[in-house]
């Protein structure tokens, strides 16, 4: 993985250095709130419903045993004893001081890491595939990529006060498993016939109250275009996006109301000035940066797979561990492992100070000391043997992070919702929880087979709702919080918006609905194989109106 | 309270004064007038008059490239500190249309936006705002001084492999 060198290792603690002057002037009264707060979002520092909440940054979802330690340091000396990861791999908690927040970051700086522009009107961390450099699906890493992008980003003088936030997301795999199409910058890293690597563009893709999937304006982007054509993009984006409506200032609105052609005419222009610039990047720089992400020795040998299968026929919760939360990798005898945040009835995405400590051992002592946060909001050791998949999993199972649930009905993406968020019109962890607890049985939740349910507590969709395959939105109707259920959604590449299927549901009865459309997709799939998703892309939503609110 | 001129690290007379665009031009001295009247005037300077034209956030820069050989400074302004679009101005200025004058930002100019504002190619700040100035009459740098991408200020070098990097010239990796 990336590694900082002095360069990088100064720039951070300069920026640590910068923030603890701007606490200082915010608490000595030289800085009003409204001044503050972009410098604070910026440093991922929000203002919640109880107490401040700071967003650390972990790049592309990529850390160590060493920071993943120190993450659970801080949770346990300036948190609760835990912490959240996100939809964006980050990691959140929910409790520090405003005080304490240098402190914090000067701690994550000796580790490498930060809390830059997690937050606020710029460039947001740059997201990946979880599986990057290691899925046997994928054409090229893409982390190179995102860290050069990251980089880029970081205090860009030109592109820190956007009219809006700005996401950007790298796949190097033809599944995509980072939501590119709904990212203000979506990438897919491809090779050209001769081998060239590229990328598809995709921009204008978004979630919030007017979820729209991303437009393709480059089939083939030369890798050496990627930043000069990043700068065009982001440069048209802050000239011409709509400052005078927030809801309607993201990259998506321009896109729309300009129409595709003429942006897409404006972004070439631009890049035409800029493409043979000093943005142009050279090939010895990208070599010099993918060496960092160059593959650990794999040393898989023969019996390897004998004895996890030995390990599996005598341990049916192994069994369903290896069925679900292992993946293929590239290396013969070796896979990805999901260790799900989604155990029945817990809060999605919360880990323990202990577990993450657990996590860091395991990484070290059996995955080439890498960690991965997916954008589902599990963790993943993306390189292990499979012959150790059996001590793991032991590890795992006393630590309680051994569910076997990835990919299926309990692994479940919520945001923080009402109980922590300023933002939110409604709870979303109680309703996870409460799905969770009634499709707890393990061979019930396997019978229904793929099937991911997202939530969201307002509209600002940060659940990611619109691309569930089932999609939950809780709302304030009169002083009660009612959902709104979405089908359809997926954010893969084949992305689609969800469709809200009818009137919403109380938080009472929410449950039974979700079960209600669960039962009937079970009921009508033609094979077990057909998963939900592509029964209702042959069915539409009739019988689940029909399911929910009766034959009209 | 009228803004204070910061310019190369220090305080200086401002020798620029506005007019409204209602006011009539002076015989002789130096005056900020809007984009509009600036271009409109432009042809037709009296002798012994100066004008600069004071630029708004959704101003186009690209109006000004046939002037910009003939001018001392360009206003940029910013109504809002959270309003970006002034950054991408001052760039496009430098890099774009060559612009060697001075480039000044004017209006809700705060101390932690000057570094940024600088690195785009601002080299004059009015500011009105009290604990800015006093920041800066007391010398106090809130700059991040390494840099993550090239941009348009004079005097910053390459830092280190990245092709991308920068530092000021004067500053040391300490």
């Amino acid at each position: 993985m990336y590694r900082y060198d002095e360069f990088d290792a100064h720039f951070v603690s300069a920026r640590v250095d910068q923030f603890r002057d701007q606490v200082r002037r915010r608490l000595a009264g030289d800085l009003t709130e409204d001044q503050f707060k972009p410098l604070r979002l910026m440093n991922g520092v929000y203002l919640q419903l109880h107490a401040y909440m700071l967003r650390v940054a972990i790049p592309y979802g990529t850390l160590n045993a060493r920071q993943m330690r120190r993450l659970a340091h801080i949770a346990r000396t300036y948190d609760r004893g835990y912490g959240h990861f996100t939809t964006r791999q980050n990691i959140q908690f929910n409790w520090p001081r405003l005080k304490d927040v240098p402190d914090i970051l000067a701690q994550l700086a000796e580790v490498e890491m930060h809390a830059i522009q997690t937050s606020g009107n710029c460039i947001r961390n740059v997201t990946a595939d979880h599986f990057s450099g290691a899925a046997a699906d994928e054409i090229l890493d893409p982390r190179p990529y995102a860290e050069i992008l990251r980089q880029w980003s970081s205090l860009h003088p030109e592109f820190s006060y956007l009219p809006r936030k700005f996401k950007i997301a790298v796949t190097g795999a033809p599944h995509d498993r980072a939501a590119v199409q709904v990212h203000d910058i979506g990438l897919q890293a491809v090779r050209d016939a001769e081998g060239n690597v590229g990328f598809r563009v995709f921009v204008g893709g978004g979630l919030g109250r007017t979820p729209m999937v991303g437009r393709l304006v480059r089939e083939f982007l030369p890798e050496a275009d990627l930043l000069a054509y990043s700068e065009a993009i982001l440069r048209v984006y802050n000239r011409y996006g709509r400052r005078d409506n927030k809801y309607k200032a993201r990259i998506k609105i321009l896109v729309h109301e300009t129409g595709l052609e003429e942006l897409k005419a404006d972004i070439e222009a631009e890049f035409a000035e800029i493409r043979d610039g000093v943005l142009r990047l050279p090939s010895s720089e990208i070599d010099r940066i993918a060496a960092y992400f160059a593959p650990p020795a794999f040393a898989a040998a023969d019996g390897d797979e004998a004895v996890l299968e030995a390990a599996i026929a005598a341990d049916p919760a192994l069994a369903a561990f290896a069925a679900r939360n292992v993946h293929p990798h590239r290396a013969p005898g070796y896979a990805s492992l999901t260790i799900s945040l989604k155990p029945i009835g817990k809060a999605p995405g919360d880990a323990t100070a202990e577990q993450m400590e657990v996590v860091a051992d395991l990484a070290e002592r059996y995955g080439h000391d890498e960690i991965r946060v997916s954008h589902e909001q599990n963790l993943v050791l993306p390189h292990v043997r499979r012959r150790d998949i059996p001590a793991i999993h032991a590890a795992l199972a006393e630590a309680e992070l051994a569910e076997a649930n990835a990919g299926l009905v309990t692994d479940i993406i919520a945001c923080p919702g009402l109980d922590y968020c300023a933002l939110a019109t409604a709870r979303s962890i109680p309703v996870a929880q409460r799905i969770s607890e009634r499709f707890a049985a393990p061979e019930r939740q396997r019978e229904i087979g793929d099937l991911k349910i997202k939530i969201s507590g307002c509209i600002n969709a940060c659940g990611h709702h619109h691309v569930g395959h089932i999609g939950i939105l809780g709302v304030e109707k009169k002083g009660e919080e009612y959902y709104q259920i979405t089908l359809g959604g997926s954010a893969d590449e084949n992305t689609s918006i969800g469709e809200i299927i009818g009137r919403g549901f109380s938080y009472d009865e929410v449950v039974d609905a979700i079960e209600k459309v669960v039962d009937t997709y079970v009921g009508l799939r033609e094979t077990p194989q057909e998963d939900f998703l592509s029964a209702y892309r042959r069915v539409g939503d009739q019988p689940f109106k029909e399911a929910l609110y009766g034959t009209a | 309270m009228a803004a204070r001129l910061y310019r190369a690290g220090g305080f200086v007379a401002d020798e620029w004064t506005h007019l409204d665009d209602e006011a009539a031009l002076p015989a002789e001295g130096a005056v900020i007038v809007s984009l509009a009247r600036f271009l409109a005037a432009a042809s037709d300077v009296p002798q012994g008059v100066r004008l600069a034209p004071f630029v708004k956030a959704g101003d186009d820069p690209a109006q000004l490239a046939g002037h910009l050989s003939a001018l001392d400074l360009v206003v940029v302004d910013f109504a809002k500190f959270s309003d970006g679009r002034g950054y991408s101005t001052a760039r496009l200025l430098r890099q774009r249309y060559g612009f060697a004058g001075e480039i000044r930002a004017s209006g809700d100019v705060l101390l932690d936006q000057i570094p940024l504002m600088r690195r785009v190619g601002f080299d004059a700040f009015a500011i009105l705002n009290e604990p800015t100035l006093r920041a800066l009459e007391a010398g106090h740098d809130v700059d991040v001084p390494l840099y993550l991408q090239p941009a348009e200020r004079a005097g910053e070098v390459p830092a280190g492999a990245r092709s991308w990097a920068r530092r000021p010239a004067d500053a040391q990796l300490s």
